[in-house]
């Protein structure tokens, strides 16, 4: 045992020459290093991405599972919920997506102004929504807009307007999670841009001023381009973002009324984990996979070529 | 532009965004009043718009209704534990992927970043089921192990990785530093300010993470503070009062740290952000 031991390593060495002892080790290091993440991805994420698909291939009928094939995929194509639940979150996304992004271009353009006094304070300002937990902000928004008690009614109500049936009509509902979304992640994007917008340089403003053009027309030719790589970013980021939507419409509205803000994610979770449909949830996951896979690469098709 | 004009563009778009900002903090000013208030005062007509004498009756309530004293323990303990773990994991690995070439680099990151893609919603299912069958479920291992790799955290990592010099680590090498003593010794101490970042990146994520404990934890006893607040909102008589007093408890001490270290962190994560 010692015998081959002691014998096999100055062999080993001997091959490579007369490295410096560190060689090896830095060959195997980086392996090292990035092995716990790569274990726990494969375990924890790559795996259970594989098992999804199997699962939703199966029907749990009496405790034990099934294999169903295309079952579960056909019916999600007939189900009227399903579509529901699709549309909504595509008004989400054709609606308040590019409001929100708007918005927080002119923020980025504001916070970046030399105009501006006290820029970092409001910075930090405009990004305090971002680090408040979804469930808190869905809660404090619940209570803020409720019909007959709450402040928002109550406000509307002292400049003479009727109040709004926030939370409790179909459409006010959607414009209730709209607004709720847009006050969370608007300062976020518009600081991703900011960024961005640091990096443009002020020669490329001098020039535009100097060729006499006005604020819009620096906007248009000089902002914009230079923003579009963060705009790429933020729209990709959205997308994904709102595909997945869960918390604001569960915590909100619970997907009403009248399934008005049921969202892909929380369909998916009442089938999981209100009815134990797990087949029929995987399904529902792998389609919402492919969709963001589509409309990543539409998004990347449309914004990231012209750069 | 003369100096009168300048300064007058500037009150305007000063107080202009003012205004916004103002609009846009009033959910928190009005969590902070309504906290003080009981459920009766909160819904009154007028609605209280200045701090009441009620919240430690609210958080009594809490108390008694959700054990709101082991919740928030729970969830301190369940983000001290993810934080310090999952920074361990992606600063490694960014280390890893930053500072050294190896054969199959660019795949291996390649994978780790499809993670930022796929929906979580995908390993919802599955995950389940493995917790169920580790019989993890209710547990706080349940919460932290599968997040632990999280990819934003590894990219974050890489980027400000990138930034420190290679010669630095020559330099190391070169007085016979082996490659886990100069990970210590060489490159942790100029990262303090992107571990920061990522350290209370981390923290805000697992503190304010919802569906995954919502799924795995089972009774009160272990909720953490977001479950049992949404599980307090779904009761026949919801105490606003009490749950807005929870909800502050929990955000407010959260804005405060982040405000504190807000520098690192919005550098942090815009380092990650822009560069790519």
């Amino acid at each position: 045992m010692t015998a081959t031991l002691t014998g096999g390593k100055p062999r080993a060495v001997a091959s490579r020459g007369p490295a410096p002892r560190s060689r090896p080790r830095r060959r195997v290091a980086p392996y090292l290093f990035v092995l716990p993440a790569l274990l726990l991805f494969a375990v924890f994420k790559i795996y259970p991405i594989g098992r999804s698909f199997v699962i939703s291939l199966h029907k749990t009928v009496g405790g034990s599972e099934r294999f169903v094939g295309a079952d579960n995929y056909t019916r999600l194509m007939g189900d009227p919920l399903f579509w529901t639940a699709l549309k909504n979150t595509a008004v989400i996304l054709v609606v308040q997506v590019p409001v929100m992004l708007a918005l927080a271009t002119g923020l980025a353009v504001a916070l970046n102004s030399t105009l501006l006094r006290g820029r970092a304070l409001f910075r930090l300002g405009f990004f305090l929504p971002m680090i408040t937990g979804l469930v808190a902000y869905g809660i404090v928004f619940s209570v803020l807009l409720g019909k007959d008690y709450g402040l928002v009614n109550w406000l509307l109500g002292l400049a003479g307007l009727d109040p709004v049936p926030w939370l409790t009509d179909p459409l006010w509902a959607k414009v209730s999670l709209g607004l709720a979304l847009t006050w969370h992640y608007t300062g976020y994007n518009a600081v991703i841009l900011l960024a961005r917008l640091q990096t443009v340089p002020a020669e490329l403003y001098d020039a535009a001023a100097v060729d006499g053009a006005g604020a819009w027309t620096s906007f248009r030719h000089v902002t914009l381009p230079g923003l579009r790589p963060a705009l790429l970013l933020t729209t990709v980021l959205s997308t994904i973002g709102t595909l997945q939507i869960f918390d604001e419409p569960y915590v909100l509205t619970g997907g009403g009324p009248d399934n008005a803000t049921l969202t892909i994610g929380v369909y998916l979770y009442q089938n999981a984990f209100k009815y134990f449909d797990f087949g029929y949830a995987s399904a529902i996951a792998y389609a919402l996979a492919v969709l963001i896979g589509i409309l990543g690469v539409i998004q990347f098709r449309f914004l990231g070529d012209k750069s | 532009m003369t100096p009168a004009r300048h300064r007058g563009r500037s009150i305007l778009l000063t107080s202009g965004l003012a205004i916004v900002l103002a609009a846009v903090l009033i959910p928190f000013y009005w969590l902070v009043v309504a906290a003080t208030h009981s459920s009766a005062e909160i819904f009154d007509s007028p609605p209280p718009l200045l701090p009441g004498g009620h919240l430690a009756a609210n958080l009594h309530t809490l108390q008694d209704t959700a054990q709101f004293g082991r919740v928030v323990l729970n969830s301190l303990f369940i983000a001290v534990i993810y934080t310090l773990c999952a920074g361990a994991v992606c600063t490694l690995a960014g280390y890893g992927f930053a500072k050294y070439r190896f054969r199959g680099r660019e795949a291996l990151f390649g994978l780790l970043m499809l993670g930022l893609v796929v929906p979580a919603q995908v390993t919802l299912v599955p995950l389940f089921q493995m917790m169920a069958g580790l019989r993890w479920l209710g547990t706080y291992q349940a919460v932290i192990m599968p997040n632990l790799a999280l990819p934003f955290g590894i990219f974050l990592m890489r980027q400000s990785m990138a930034a420190l010099p290679d010669e630095l680590l020559d330099s190391g090498r070169m007085d016979g530093c082996g490659e886990l003593r100069l990970f210590r010794k060489v490159v942790l101490p100029p990262m303090k300010p992107a571990l920061a970042a990522l350290a209370i990146f981390l923290f805000l994520y697992q503190w304010n993470d919802f569906i995954w404990p919502l799924i795995v934890l089972r009774d009160g006893a272990t909720f953490t503070v977001p479950v049992a607040l949404a599980s307090l909102q779904g009761l026949d008589e919801t105490d606003y009062g009490a749950i807005l007093a929870g909800t502050a408890a929990a955000a407010i001490p959260m804005a405060l740290v982040f405000l504190a270290l807000q520098r690192h962190f919005v550098s942090g994560l815009l380092a990650g952000a822009v560069k790519e």
